[in-house]
């Protein structure tokens, strides 16, 4: 069974850190990924910089920037990844925009992802029509879960054929923002997290965009399986480097 | 069935096209979509569009026969006269649709990004004519090297935003009206200004330009006593005039359909904006078209001298009749295209946009017959450019 779905059936909150691959420094990917292990965290996603990241807030624009600046490119980080298999067991993700799966190949890249242990993906800008026509055989072949997102906006008829075309878990986008954008969850957020529990869904719900603490990550995952933060640890490591990830994370749960 | 260069009903051109888009943006782009064609199609829609564009615009704009440039290249020129229209450049007809559209479905609150600050003047005057609120993203980059246009939109009552990452040019003003949008999903309309964007952008967009295409082959009628000319000609960065200038004659391939590009100093000079000879299939502000990128799928910045050819992608209808050979594609240099400017100001007494200058530099890439009816889209006029062509030339 997919790494994800195992820790989807643990019975607990699960916490899933975002970082960019690349920053602050070129090669702190592997480092970064077994601090966040030893920490206690349940899930990793990998951030694949790009020049034009349109979903996400000044924090991880700007680490993208500085990624791409560093030399971060898809192939790197394939080479940085080609043994962390052998040091960590934890669920990877990759996360990033489309253009670059499709220029490097979307089977080559699943391909590649297969071999070195990663369990799924998140694209945000790859539509879920158009994953389900054409990618969506080469994913499965490779064992990858494509994770798709719902917001606040999201029709509930949307939001079941999600679930539909769905495996691992469904990213729940907490408000209309781009990432790191808000603070706190006000009662707009409690209506819809409770929208969202009702309408029992076949696969668990993630909640990301706007958690950056222990009472945000409490809020969410209230009714919801877990949350992900990013740009709050972005702005750990940006301060604090890469050493004493355990001591944000510590303060999260 | 018959081949067609326009839009399929899956939003695509070819294989060009889509709504390659985050989740938070889909209920905003769907919601146009389902009803953009119904509310064009209203009669109160068509009536005061119609009348915007005639009272406003100043439509229909000449169709003007450019004799001593036809002498000179020894075949028959028709100028289409979008310099006329208010505000200088065919921007305006897309920013009127899309304002009234706007309304239509409800929207207060208007954003948009530009580049030299053309559709940003045009998205600026409709929403001081509407009384909407206007937010205008632009680079910080061309925030200082376009002053007067910065100037125009603020007297027009607009708040102009400085675009702060990535290369602060135009790309990165289309992000941050995207992520605007993203943040703002309810109460906002995106006034997109190019034939770009997820669908159904490049097609509302298109039909709203496509005023030029309709208006053309009436004049050409009364001029010539046909309709169809035996080629178009216009400059693509977006592309938008060249959507609306082709689109009446997409699918009458009696009609050549030429498309100019700006190569900046060079193709292969690393300072370019020529995006059909050197881009990739890729995804750029939610379409899949040809775009400047690495190797890696990283979106690389174009260079022209003209800040509204400086796109580093191309509308999904140019990119489909680049690869299906329906298009002629050309690339005229920053020095051709100055120079072409400089000649029709001489010849005709028009001082051209510098964007148009490069459609105008279609003579030295190309010789026509004598009874050929070139008809060249006259997309701006030069007053914004007035400071690049004291500099290039030294007047």
């Amino acid at each position: 069974m997919n790494r994800i779905n195992q820790k989807l059936r643990e019975n607990k909150k699960l916490l899933s850190i975002y970082f960019t691959a690349g920053y602050p420094n070129i090669n702190d990917t592997v480092t970064i990924i077994q601090n966040l292990e030893k920490s206690g965290v349940d899930m990793i996603e990998i951030g694949l910089p790009f020049s034009d990241p349109l979903a996400d807030g000044p924090t991880i624009q700007d680490s993208s920037t500085k990624a791409l600046q560093n030399g971060m490119t898809s192939e790197l980080l394939f080479q940085q990844l080609k043994d962390i298999r052998k040091t960590v067991s934890i669920p990877l993700i990759i996360m990033g925009y489309f253009n670059p799966v499709l220029q490097y190949g979307v089977e080559a890249f699943c391909k590649k992802c297969q071999e070195i242990g990663i369990d799924g993906l998140i694209l945000p800008d790859l539509p879920v029509d158009v994953y389900a026509e054409q990618y969506k055989d080469t994913f499965e072949k490779y064992g990858l879960i494509n994770v798709f997102l719902i917001t606040p906006q999201t029709s509930d008829e949307r939001i079941r054929y999600i679930d539909s075309v769905s495996d691992g878990f469904i990213y729940m986008v907490s408000s209309a923002s781009t990432t790191g954008a808000k603070s706190g969850f006000g009662n707009a957020q409690e209506d819809y997290f409770n929208r969202i529990a009702n309408m029992k869904l076949n696969n668990p719900q993630v909640v990301g965009f706007g958690i950056s603490n222990n009472e945000t990550f409490t809020q969410a995952t209230r009714q919801a399986k877990g949350a992900i933060i990013g740009s709050a640890f972005i702005k750990h490591v940006t301060a604090n480097g890469i050493d004493t990830i355990d001591d944000f994370v510590n303060t999260i749960f | 069935m018959k081949t067609t260069f326009n839009i399929n009903e899956k939003g695509y051109y070819g294989e060009f096209g889509g709504a390659y888009i985050p989740e938070m943006l889909y209920p905003n782009v769907e919601e146009l979509r389902q009803n953009y064609l119904k509310v064009m199609a209203e009669p109160s829609f068509q009536e005061e569009f119609n009348q915007l564009l005639k009272d406003y615009v100043g439509r229909p704009s000449p169709l003007y026969f450019a004799k001593r440039l036809s002498d000179k290249y020894n075949t028959k020129v028709y100028l289409k006269r979008e310099d006329l229209n208010h505000t200088g450049a065919h921007k305006v007809n897309n920013t009127i649709g899309q304002i009234l559209m706007a309304k239509r479905l409800g929207k207060t609150r208007i954003i948009a990004e530009t580049g030299a600050g053309q559709h940003g003047v045009a998205t600026a005057t409709v929403c001081a004519l509407m009384g909407m609120e206007c937010i205008v993203y632009m680079g910080e980059i061309d925030i200082a090297r376009q002053a007067p246009n910065v100037a125009r939109m603020k007297m027009l009552g607009a708040e102009v935003r400085p675009a702060l990452s990535g290369s602060r040019t135009l790309k990165d003003a289309t992000n941050e009206a995207i992520r605007d949008w993203i943040n703002n999903p309810v109460d906002t309309h995106y006034i997109i200004g190019s034939a770009i964007g997820p669908h159904p952008y490049p097609d509302m967009v298109t039909r709203f330009q496509s005023i030029i295409s309709e208006e053309i082959k009436w004049q050409l009628q009364e001029h010539e006593g046909k309709e169809n000319p035996d080629y178009v000609v216009a400059c693509i960065g977006g592309g938008s005039n060249a959507a609306g200038t082709y689109y009446h004659f997409l699918d009458n391939e009696d009609v050549g359909i030429i498309a100019v590009e700006a190569a900046g100093k060079g193709i292969h000079s690393g300072e370019s904006a020529a995006t059909s000879a050197l881009g990739k299939e890729g995804i750029i502000h939610g379409c899949k078209t040809l775009l400047m990128q690495t190797n890696d799928g990283q979106i690389t910045e174009p260079y022209s001298i003209s800040a509204g050819l400086d796109y580093p992608g191309v509308g999904p209808m140019h990119s489909h009749l680049y690869k299906s050979g329906r298009g002629e594609f050309y690339s005229a240099t920053d020095d051709e295209a100055m120079t072409a400017g400089l000649e029709l100001a001489q010849l005709e007494g028009i001082i051209p946009a510098i964007e148009t200058s490069h459609a105008l530099a279609i003579f030295s890439h190309k010789t026509f017959e004598p009874d050929d009816i070139v008809i060249i889209s006259l997309s701006g006029r030069g007053d914004k450019d007035l400071q690049n062509y004291i500099d290039y030339f030294k007047l």
